[in-house]
């Protein structure tokens, strides 16, 4: 199989780096080749985070160009903007609604962007969900990152079973119930 | 057994697949994380050292001593270390020894982009750079074999995306290596001058024997392909060429230093144009002109500055880079800032409210040079905040002096802050310093250092103490304030400005994010009460917003700092902790 690249983007403290380590262990339980590629350190401060997770027969690049990934994974709805040029054509976005502010909105010297969803769903194929809601429903906003691999999770074409399995081992036992509880919140929603 | 691993993590598994006994380092984006994963090994001992010349100097006493040594850090580290290292190369070895250095084009986290391949060619080393998780397991190990046999020193160079990168790396075994015995040998390793200038001949010589070595490894590997275009590449640049143009044939260095000069021509000369590919400086490029091989592109098309990536790469050999969409409002960027409830963020605010010249350094800090803050003049090198107020205040005199601080992290100071406090003393200056104690290394994600009283595997240990350090090379004014309390910071920080003898300020509260700080139940705003004046705001708190000219809080962010209710006049602010106090 050609690779494919997943993005999957932020804000720094919003869990991003369980999301893609979830995402990397079902592919690779799925008996791909699998790069995973993050960026540690300044960013993670409340900046824009991105992590790149790629799969395939054979993968070389660790990291997803413009206009070439097959689906971008957002935490924040700013965040789909700032990155949807990486978006390839015929590519899916998969959207939280959800709004944090950034350093220049919050100082005032720029407005918070109107209408993003919108925006986006008239240029691409997009899904947006209010994951924080759902998170609060399952029992912890820390839990936005399980309920976006849940929806994730229903556009993919790997077995439910394989996604369980990949919480079942990454996520650590007290927080168990909780996440199942989110992914499956995020795979109905 | 196979297993996805990160960069770091699998230069951790080379290390001790390898048998290496003894890791020295200090934290560094992005080199961190392969000295907390060497110490998960039991048969490896592991440390944080206070600077990268201390973790250089112990690995090199752990070589001499017969244990396969190692050391990291990033690529500014390197030029801490630099000092043993250009010596070690002459001494060479006795357990073998590796160095890894991590560079960060594209400074994701750094102050520039230097390019340590520069370091091994005038230290003369041997570089080994791997271009995925595999090479990194399979280069440390190369590393060490290469360090024993051709007695030297070698380093090993990685970069952000390969360090931060995780794919699929072979586990085997840990080849176990006795020591090897120690045996008193001045003419090697007492690098006087009369020993050295025999060492230098034998530098020399390694450098040829390493030279034919080059040649003929497979680290070095051609992939013949199509032979309109040859890439010569290395490192993580290889992945984005053959991503890029995967029937193209490629010369992949492993061995980045010395290169193999006759493998490249013979390599040159089956195709029809020579293309270098190298991140940062044209280092490959540069010597392969220099040895009359014809280059048909490199640094003309390649830019100096910044990451490469496939479709730069693309861009560069003219071929199509695919469409994209473009978003067609302007996005507000999203800088880093400092957490809610920074313990920074309180002394910050003073500095800014006092319009203090703040001769800054390199930590979570650092932030408090973003908006709206800005209250940071200079940033430099780890340390440089000491220097740099003492020669500030030096040329501008006394006056100045009094509008002067320089700021500085524990782990900054206990790195290189400390013989700055020295000269301050030493050379009679009036300086004040406030160092920034927030009991831990903040800004590479949470490490230990000599002033938190624990080890890198968290078991306690005597805790140094800026205050009596302080005191202790004669520092005469040395207090320590509260920045959750920042009346009396700046009225601390006003009495210092006024003597006229050196002083240190220790401003202490730990770290908003170390798990034994509980963050209490947020605040909120009583919108009656809420003039609308904007105090609050000059914070630079994330967890605060203004909407409909009345100050919000986000309580998914807030941990209850209470630096907002310090900042209103109106008592705008509900604080539930307080009123518990009240109760
Ligand atoms: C020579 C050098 N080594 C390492 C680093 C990486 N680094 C940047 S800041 C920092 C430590 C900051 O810790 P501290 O001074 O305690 O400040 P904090 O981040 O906790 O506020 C380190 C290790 C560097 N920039 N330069």
């Amino acid at each position: 199989m050609n690779t494919r690249s997943i993005m999957i983007v932020g804000v720094g403290g919003q869990g991003t780096l369980l999301a893609s380590r979830l995402l990397g262990h079902v592919l690779i339980e799925q008996g791909y080749d699998v790069k995973v590629s993050e960026v540690h350190g300044m960013s993670q401060r409340g900046g824009s985070v991105v992590t790149y997770v790629r799969y395939g027969d054979r993968v070389h690049s660790p990291i997803v160009d413009e206009g070439e990934a097959d689906v971008i994974l957002s935490f924040e709805i700013l965040e789909s903007a700032r990155w949807i040029s990486y978006l390839r054509e015929g590519g899916m976005l998969v959207t939280n609604t959800q709004k944090t502010w950034p350093m220049p909105v919050i100082t005032g010297a720029v407005p918070y962007p109107e209408n993003i969803a919108e925006k986006l769903g008239a240029m691409a194929n997009v899904t947006a969900v209010d994951a924080l809601k759902l998170a609060e429903e399952a029992g912890s906003a820390k839990a936005v990152n399980v309920v976006l691999i849940g929806v994730l999770s229903r556009k993919m074409d790997i077995p439910e079973e394989a996604w369980l399995a990949a919480i079942d081992a990454v996520v650590p036992a007290k927080f168990l119930e909780l996440n199942r509880r989110a992914f499956a919140l995020g795979r109905n929603a | 057994m196979k297993k996805l691993m990160l960069g770091n993590q699998a230069v951790a598994r080379g290390l001790w697949e390898a048998g290496c006994r003894f890791v020295s380092s200090y934290p560094g984006t992005p080199s961190t994380e392969i000295t907390e994963q060497a110490a998960l090994y039991d048969e490896i001992y592991a440390e944080w050292a206070p600077n990268e010349k201390v973790a250089a100097e112990s690995a090199i006493g752990a070589s001499l001593a017969g244990a396969r040594a190692f050391c990291a850090m990033k690529h500014v580290g390197m030029n801490v270390a630099a000092d043993p290292i250009f010596t070690a190369s002459y001494t060479g070895v006795n357990g073998g020894l590796v160095v890894c250095v991590a560079d960060d084009p594209g400074m994701h986290s750094s102050q520039n982009e230097q390019d340590s391949r520069h370091y091994a060619i005038g230290a003369k080393l041997a570089m080994l750079e791997p271009s995925d998780s595999q090479e990194c397991c399979d280069f440390a190990k190369a590393a060490f074999d290469l360090s024993e046999r051709f007695d030297t020193p070698v380093m090993l160079r990685t970069c952000t995306r390969v360090a931060h990168s995780q794919s699929m790396v072979e586990l085997y075994e840990r080849d176990e290596r006795p020591l090897k015995p120690y045996e008193k040998n001045p003419r090697k390793y007492v690098a006087a001058p009369a020993n050295a200038v025999a060492r230098h001949i034998a530098v020399e010589e390694r450098m040829e024997a390493l030279r034919a070595f080059a040649e003929t490894t497979d680290l070095n590997r051609v992939e013949m392909g199509d032979t309109d275009v040859g890439f010569v590449t290395s490192g993580t640049c290889y992945q984005y060429v053959k991503e890029a143009f995967p029937a193209a044939s490629v010369l992949k260095l492993g061995l980045v230093n010395p290169l193999p000069v006759q493998k490249i021509a013979d390599f040159a000369a089956k195709v029809k144009k020579l293309v270098v590919v190298e991140e940062l400086d044209g280092v490959i490029e540069n010597h392969l002109r220099a040895h009359g091989i014809r280059v048909d592109a490199g640094k003309d098309r390649f830019d100096p500055k910044g990451e490469l990536s496939q479709n730069r790469i693309r861009a560069a050999m003219g071929a199509a880079v695919p469409a994209s969409l473009k978003y067609d409002e302007a996005v507000p960027g999203r800088p880093p800032v400092m957490c809610p409830g920074c313990p920074h963020r309180g002394l910050f605010t003073v500095l800014s409210k006092l319009k203090l010249t703040v001769l800054g350094d390199i930590g979570c800090y650092t932030l408090g040079s973003g908006a709206p803050l800005q209250a940071i003049d200079s940033v430099v090198c780890m340390g440089a905040s000491v220097g740099m107020t003492h020669g500030f205040t030096k040329v501008l005199g006394p006056d100045a002096a009094r509008r002067t601080v320089g700021v500085i992290g524990d782990s900054t100071f206990m790195h290189s802050g400390m013989t700055g406090i020295v000269n301050l003393v030493y050379n009679r200056s009036i300086g004040t310093v406030l160092v920034l104690d927030n009991s831990i290394t903040g800004m590479t994600g949470h490490q230990q250092n000599p002033t938190t009283g624990l080890t890198l595997q968290n078991e306690p240990t005597t805790a140094i103490r800026i205050e009596d350090f302080c005191r202790g090379v004669g520092v005469k004014r040395v207090r320590v304030v509260d920045p959750q309390d920042m009346a009396a910071t700046e009225a601390a920080i006003l009495e210092e400005l006024a003597s006229d003898e050196p002083s240190v300020i220790i401003v202490r509260r730990p770290c908003a994010l170390l798990k034994y700080v509980k963050a209490k139940p947020a605040l909120s705003v009583d919108p009656e009460k809420c003039k609308g004046c904007r105090s609050c705001m000059k914070i630079g708190c994330p967890a605060i917003r203004f909407t409909d000219k009345k100050a919000s809080i986000d309580a998914t962010l807030c941990v209850g700092c209470g630096l907002c209710e310090q900042m209103c006049k109106f008592g705008a602010f509900v604080n539930p902790s307080k009123a518990k106090e009240a109760e």
